[in-house]
């Protein structure tokens, strides 16, 4: 399987957190949202800008900055 | 004897709607994450008992130490509500459901409130209400509060609440191992023991400062402190470092919510957000995206000034026209010529000019606005935006609290608190009176329509308005970059951002509302702010000879000529600074009282009295932009200031718009001198 980083998830595709490296009050935030090793989430949405991505998580769409989901290894799947 | 009520969940999940329902309070609803940012209450009288109501901030957990959490987490630990109302997102239960678990380590008094069931059924998606109540042993109740629906049983299960759960989350061996062996030790009254424990394994300073506070004594007891010691050595004897205890705890609480979610939340339709996100490429995407949002911009500034007209017009005839009568009444009951002078000229006036020039346009914008904002475009703008507010070391949220300013700044200005960093925060407060607020909307429609539109095309002046509004847009970030790189220096810190499902406005209750709550405000604040200035004004204009208002004027008026404007103008501005809806209508009384015209007729003769006072294209540009980039108004001084808690911070919020206002006045004075 493709272990990458979540801004790399192509838009449309799956993936399995693998594990998270973000530190401080981010990682909090992630945790709030549900996002944690084993959560199964969906790159959904560009901005105009490429960044931040939008990912759905546990039914809801939320967005993250590329320089924060560089921290977030992910594993593509179906 | 009341109840005390608390009112918790995720934010944007309705609770300000189950609020407004239960105490029939109408606290502002929008579909965007942190609407409600500081505790509301309200009251409710069921059965001859009465209930206070608290309407906490919305918050995803209590463990990620912001703001809002911060007030959530101490009234549940510390105010010992008889109630706790989870409010729970029927679309997406999951994640709601973590909060529920947390909430219930803290305390077992919770009823759970399934609400929106109405936007999860559309979806098909289905919630097993009954099972959920089992698995927790806590009372639910499913509602759709928009529509009322299951309220009635709501109120009922809160009057008779008494079914405390008995519900606890299991740990891995070893987390539940050391909880119970603290447990005996720890002596915290009111507050569940079982939390505590688990607060100090964790080493959770913050709230264990908290909970030192409120039980006003040292909860880390020496005895206490070595039994942690043991704790920890022993963890760490299986590879668990101290701080890895709070991961193990909140995956946890995630997986429990899966697995409770999957229990009883069916999914009919995987594909149930397609129409969302169909929608969303389009008003996100690379080349759309941005044209989109400033086509909508013109659309709503479109319909104002077209709708706008029409009243105006039939407002200004009916309200001269009563001037007129009015002035035959005074005289005909003998009334000396110099009060009567005063109260038509003074007070009469400027109070039909604020009602029927400024109170259209304000009465149309802000609905509309406001249907924008319940339709959850708002978040997408920050989406879009955020790239650019990210190069100016500030975050997508800033968009969002700019977007506000456009119907309020005070409001503006209050909802920088979705802002985690309180240098970003600080960023959003000071610039957030760049972006023209509802009160100076007119002003620049006005202005516009009279020097810079031939004719009365509705679209062009609509056009002009938006450019006018990306100028602002602009300077919002170049003024935000400036100031991240002297006097507010950091890092753009982190932040997720949640762009919510659409949903559909109330139009008509929207439109009924924002009418009549809208122009009630602006009426009174016509009654209380521009009846005195316009008294102040015309006292200006009569005492003396020269009058006390023309010595201002001429001592005003070389110090504003190097800004393109004239000492009226500016004294306006100063004597606008309570409302900015008043600017316009005191130019007028000011030029009137300095005798250029004495009567007017008609909206169109108004250009004529700006142009006999030496008006040309250059004073509009600047009264239009000085009218964008100058001194927040008093409402807004005041809210800085509470938000802030700090006088320089608000002296900052001041000077900087001020200056960069002359600054641009300044140039445009002098680059049009050279063209023309």
């Amino acid at each position: 399987m493709n272990t990458l980083t979540l801004d790399k998830l192509k838009i449309g595709s799956n993936g399995i957190i693998k594990k998270i490296n973000n530190l401080g009050s981010i990682r909090r935030r992630l945790f709030d949202i549900g996002l944690i090793e084993g959560t199964k989430v969906k790159s959904v949405l560009t901005s105009p800008g490429k960044d931040p991505i939008a990912y759905f998580i546990r039914g809801c769409l939320i967005a993250i900055r590329n320089e924060d989901a560089k921290k977030i290894e992910v594993e593509e799947c179906e | 004897m009341n109840k005390k009520i608390a009112l918790a969940g995720n934010p944007n999940v309705g609770k300000s709607t189950v609020f407004n329902a239960l105490t029939g309070l109408k606290q502002h609803t929008g579909n965007w994450a942190g609407k409600t940012v500081e505790n509301a209450m309200g009251k409710l009288t069921y059965q001859n008992q009465d209930y206070q109501i608290y309407d906490l901030p919305g918050t995803y957990s209590l463990i990620s130490h912001s703001l809002e959490e911060e007030i959530a987490k101490n009234f549940i630990c510390f105010e010992q509500p008889d109630v706790i109302v989870v409010v729970c997102d029927a679309v997406c239960l999951e994640r709601n459901l973590n909060l529920v678990l947390q909430i219930l380590e803290i305390s077992k008094k919770v009823i759970i409130c399934v609400n929106l069931l109405d936007e999860a059924k559309k979806k098909n998606i289905y919630v097993d209400l009954k099972k959920l109540s089992q698995i927790l042993n806590v009372e639910v109740v499913g509602t759709s509060a928009r529509s009322k629906q299951g309220l009635d049983e709501l109120v009922k299960k809160i009057a008779f609440f008494k079914n405390k759960s008995t519900y606890e989350i299991k740990y891995p061996p070893l987390i539940e191992e050391s909880i119970s062996k603290l447990i005996p030790f720890i002596e915290c009254e009111n507050l569940n023991p079982r939390w505590v424990a688990l607060k100090i394994i964790e080493n959770d300073e913050k709230t264990i400062n908290l909970i030192e506070k409120y039980l006003n004594k040292n909860l880390i007891t020496p005895n206490i402190e070595s039994k942690v010691n043991d704790i920890k050595n022993n963890l760490l004897e299986n590879d668990i470092l101290t701080n890895e205890i709070n991961d193990i705890v909140v995956t946890n609480i995630v997986n429990e919510a899966n697995k409770i979610a999957n229990k009883v939340v069916t999914f009919k339709d995987q594909n149930y957000n397609s129409k969302d996100h169909k929608i969303d490429k389009i008003l996100t995407s690379k080349w759309l995206g941005i044209p989109i949002m400033l086509m909508l911009l013109m659309v709503i500034f479109w319909l104002t000034i077209k709708g706008a007209n029409k009243p105006s017009e039939i407002l200004f005839n009916f309200l001269f026209y009563i001037s007129d009568k009015l002035e035959i009444f005074l005289n005909f009951i003998h009334l000396p010529y110099i009060f009567i002078d005063v109260i038509i000229n003074g007070v009469y006036k400027v109070l039909a000019w604020v009602v029927s020039v400024m109170l259209p346009p304000m009465a149309i914008f802000f609905p509309l606005f406001t249907i924008l904002e319940d339709l959850g475009y708002l978040p997408r703008i920050a989406f879009n935006l955020d790239k650019y507010f990210h190069k100016c070391l500030s975050c997508g949220k800033q968009a969002l609290t700019m977007c506000m300013g456009f119907g309020c700044n005070a409001v503006g200005v209050t909802g920088a608190r979705i802002i985690d960093s309180k240098r970003e925060r600080l960023l959003a407060i000071i610039t957030n009176s760049l972006v023209p607020c509802n009160g100076r909307f007119p002003t620049l429609i006005a202005i516009i329509s009279m020097f810079l539109v031939v004719g009365s095309s509705s679209l062009l002046s609509s056009l002009i308005l938006t450019l006018v509004i990306l100028f602002s847009i602009l300077m919002t970030l170049l003024v935000t970059k400036i100031l991240s790189h002297t006097i507010l220096k950091g890092q753009p810190s982190s932040f997720t951002l949640e762009l919510p499902p659409y949903r559909r406005p109330q139009i008509i209750k929207v439109i009924i509302r924002s009418i009549f709550e809208r122009s009630i405000f602006v009426l009174g604040r016509a009654v209380m702010i521009a009846m005195p200035a316009g008294l102040i004004i015309w006292l200006l204009a009569n005492i003396g000879t020269p009058s006390i208002l023309s010595i201002c004027t001429n001592f005003l008026d070389p110090f504003a000529h190097i800004f393109g404007m004239d000492g009226v103008i500016l004294m306006a501005f100063i004597l606008g600074f309570p409302a900015n809806e008043i600017v316009i209508p005191l130019m007028i009384m000011g030029y009137m009282s300095l005798g250029s015209i004495t009567d007017i007729t008609d909206l169109t003769v108004l250009k004529n009295l700006f142009l006999a006072n030496n008006w040309t294209i250059i004073t509009a540009l600047c009264v239009m932009t000085f009218s964008l980039i100058h001194w927040p108004c008093s409402t807004t001084c005041l809210t800085i200031k509470k938000e802030t808690k700090s006088l320089k911070w608000t002296m900052v919020s001041i000077l900087i718009p001020t200056i960069i206002g002359f600054i641009c006045c300044f140039l445009i004075n002098m680059i049009g001198h050279i063209f023309m």
